[in-house]
């Protein structure tokens, strides 16, 4: 590995120190995930042009630094006139919003089945996963289609569709990690004094699973991400006049070869968000759960 | 007697060849007495205290009767048995480092026991959790309130989870191998718990363990156990003094003796037996140097020496 190499996977994603030891923060992949944070939060004082803003006299401009390009539009303009950047920008909070609300939905939803399957254990426990399993054997992208086809587009219906592919995952994890904690003497020791089986869950158990919990669902952003991505390129996704790194990169596709910037910027975003969170999540994981049992 | 236990037995695996992990143990723990139960690993010791209070894996077959205070264990409702948990038979667990929640405060710890199980009103809680860690001689217990499970030595955690199961005042402490985890000094400290526990409050005590020096020191009765079945009882000088049984006088000659400049040890030779391939005759005649044929033939009988002596050896009466 050359010195250059080393210095980005230092700042970029370390999994284990020079000096042994917990893995240092990965500055670079914090201040990536800050600024996507930042960009979704701030965007619309942020953007230089509304996101809806025709002007049809500045259609299909190329980004600055090419030939053709100006300085007003940073990032070029769409076949509408429409600012690329500010576009892009706004897509931010769209897929940020998106991603993190199903991944909370279907963390919770999926914590809630693992722990009560896990705890209670027998009949209920068999059930549970059975159902988990046949969820995680859903082709999510049919059934995406075949939900939206039925239910229609919307925010609401999106992040179900979402949740439904996604909840199934938390219920294995946390279960599996509700088995091994059910098994360690503070609870064994809190039932044998009297303490209900509820508040033992509550108190007990729950704290000790959650950090695996907020690994997983870390890592998850980043495929929430794509997913949500996907729903809109397909069309079944977020709709016009709201702006997604998917919608753009479908709606530049038929221009990719004449105006490159309509789909390999929204493309770019996507991979910047994925790997961000993911590395992010990636750390997380190697710090939080040296085991690794995700 | 506070608790009377008959011809328990918990067998585990399939019915035509189920593993025994205890087989017609009867025992008998009166108020305020310690008892300590000896015997090597696999000798049922951990299964008979969990049967007392219903804390047996599901797949685990339980027969005989368990009465506490009068009250059979197992005919009590799922209520009833959490009310019988924690206040009237408290447990101590082998490992204090596995035993606490990491992820609270020792304060927070006892706080839940104290506003859950014993209904202190929350304005008291600070000043009983204090008084609490003060019974057990911990020093400094405002900053110890502050601090988690990993800031406390293995000593200072058994003591915390001595204070906790004595917070509920119960009339019966199981301690399970209680100062196995521990160094020796601290042992010492953890046992003088104990007899305080019995003498101020008067809680019987029941400590597990194969450490004899442990039993000589504190308990005032033993109970010896031999591959799930009782083979000798007896209060402790008698016992020390002169084993009846051969399991038990070969298990007081492998606690090592400092004899001049050298350690002698004896050890037993062999192996415990399977449980499921158990007969109906003495567990221990395998390994036993004074077997005849009678001891592989037929199960021994209690053999009574006295008001609170048994034994169970066809041969009992030629080992005084």
């Amino acid at each position: 590995m050359s010195a250059a190499t080393r210095a980005l996977s230092r700042f970029w994603r370390p999994t284990s120190s020079d000096v042994g030891g917990p893995p240092p923060l990965p500055v670079l992949t914090c201040a990536c995930c800050a600024l996507l944070v930042v960009a979704a939060i701030f965007g619309n004082w942020l953007a230089p042009y509304s996101k809806e803003a025709v002007s049809l006299g500045a259609s299909l401009l190329p980004p600055a630094w090419e030939s053709g390009g100006t300085m007003a539009h940073l990032l070029g303009t769409d076949q509408l006139g429409r600012d690329i950047l500010s576009r892009l920008i706004a897509g931010t909070r769209i897929s940020l919003a998106t991603a993190a609300a199903a991944t909370l939905v279907s963390g919770a939803f999926g914590v809630l089945v693992g722990l009560v399957a896990g705890y209670v254990g027998g009949f209920v426990e068999s059930i549970a996963m059975r159902i988990v399993d046949a969820f995680l054997a859903l082709p999510f992208i049919l059934l995406a289609l075949a939900l939206v086809a039925t239910l229609g587009t919307g925010f609401g219906n999106i992040i179900m569709v979402m949740v439904i592919a996604n909840w199934a995952r938390y219920a294995r994890l946390v279960r599996s990690e509700v088995l091994s904690v059910k098994q360690r003497d503070f609870v064994t020791l809190a039932r044998i004094a009297g303490v209900r089986p509820f508040v033992i869950m509550l108190r007990h158990v729950l704290p000790n699973v959650l950090n695996s919990v907020v690994v997983l669902a870390i890592l998850d952003v980043g495929r929430a991400i794509i997913l949500e991505s996907s729903l809109s390129f397909l069309g079944v996704g977020i709709q016009p006049p709201d702006v997604s790194w998917g919608l753009m990169l479908a709606d530049g596709r038929t221009l990719m070869g004449f105006a490159w910037w309509l789909t390999t910027l929204p493309g770019l975003m996507i991979v910047f968000a994925v790997l961000s969170f993911n590395s992010l999540g990636r750390w997380l994981h190697v710090r939080f759960d040296p085991r690794g049992q995700l | 007697m506070l608790l009377e236990v008959r011809n328990l037995s918990v067998a585990f695996g399939p019915v035509s060849r189920p593993v025994r992990a205890v087989a017609g143990v009867d025992l008998d723990i009166g108020a305020g007495e310690i008892v300590g139960i000896a015997g090597e690993s696999g000798s049922g010791k951990t299964t008979l205290c969990a049967a007392l209070v219903r804390a047996l894996p599901r797949a685990a077959r339980v027969s005989g009767d368990i009465r506490f205070a009068g009250r059979s264990i197992h005919a009590l409702s799922r209520e009833e048995l959490r009310q019988v948990r924690g206040r009237e038979i408290a447990m101590i667990l082998q490992n204090p480092m596995t035993s606490l929640d990491p992820l609270f405060t020792i304060g927070n710890q006892l706080g839940e026991v104290l506003a859950t199980r014993c209904d202190v009103p929350a304005p008291q809680l600070r000043g009983r959790e204090l008084e609490l860690l003060r019974s057990v001689h911990i020093t400094a217990p405002e900053e110890r309130l502050r601090q988690y499970p990993h800031e406390l030595s293995g000593g200072m955690r058994q003591r915390v989870l001595i204070a906790m199961a004595g917070s509920m005042a119960p009339k019966l402490l199981l301690a399970d191998e209680p100062t196995t985890a521990l160094d020796a000094t601290i042992q010492e400290e953890i046992l003088v718990l104990f007899r305080e526990l019995r003498d101020l409050r008067g809680t019987a005590i029941a400590i597990v363990t194969h450490d004899l020096g442990v039993i000589r020191r504190i308990c005032d009765r033993i109970v010896v156990m031999y591959a799930g079945r009782i083979v000798e009882e007896g209060p402790v000088a008698a016992v020390f003094a002169a084993p009846r049984h051969p399991y038990t006088r070969a298990l007081l000659a492998s606690v090592p003796v400092l004899d001049g400049d050298r350690v002698q040890v004896q050890a037993i030779a062999g192996q415990v037996p399977n449980l499921a391939d158990l007969g109906d005759f003495c567990a221990f005649a395998d390994r036993c140097p004074m077997a005849i044929d009678q001891c592989r033939a037929q199960a021994p009988p209690q053999t009574a020496l006295g008001q609170q002596r048994r034994v169970f050896c066809w041969r009992a009466d030629e080992m005084s």
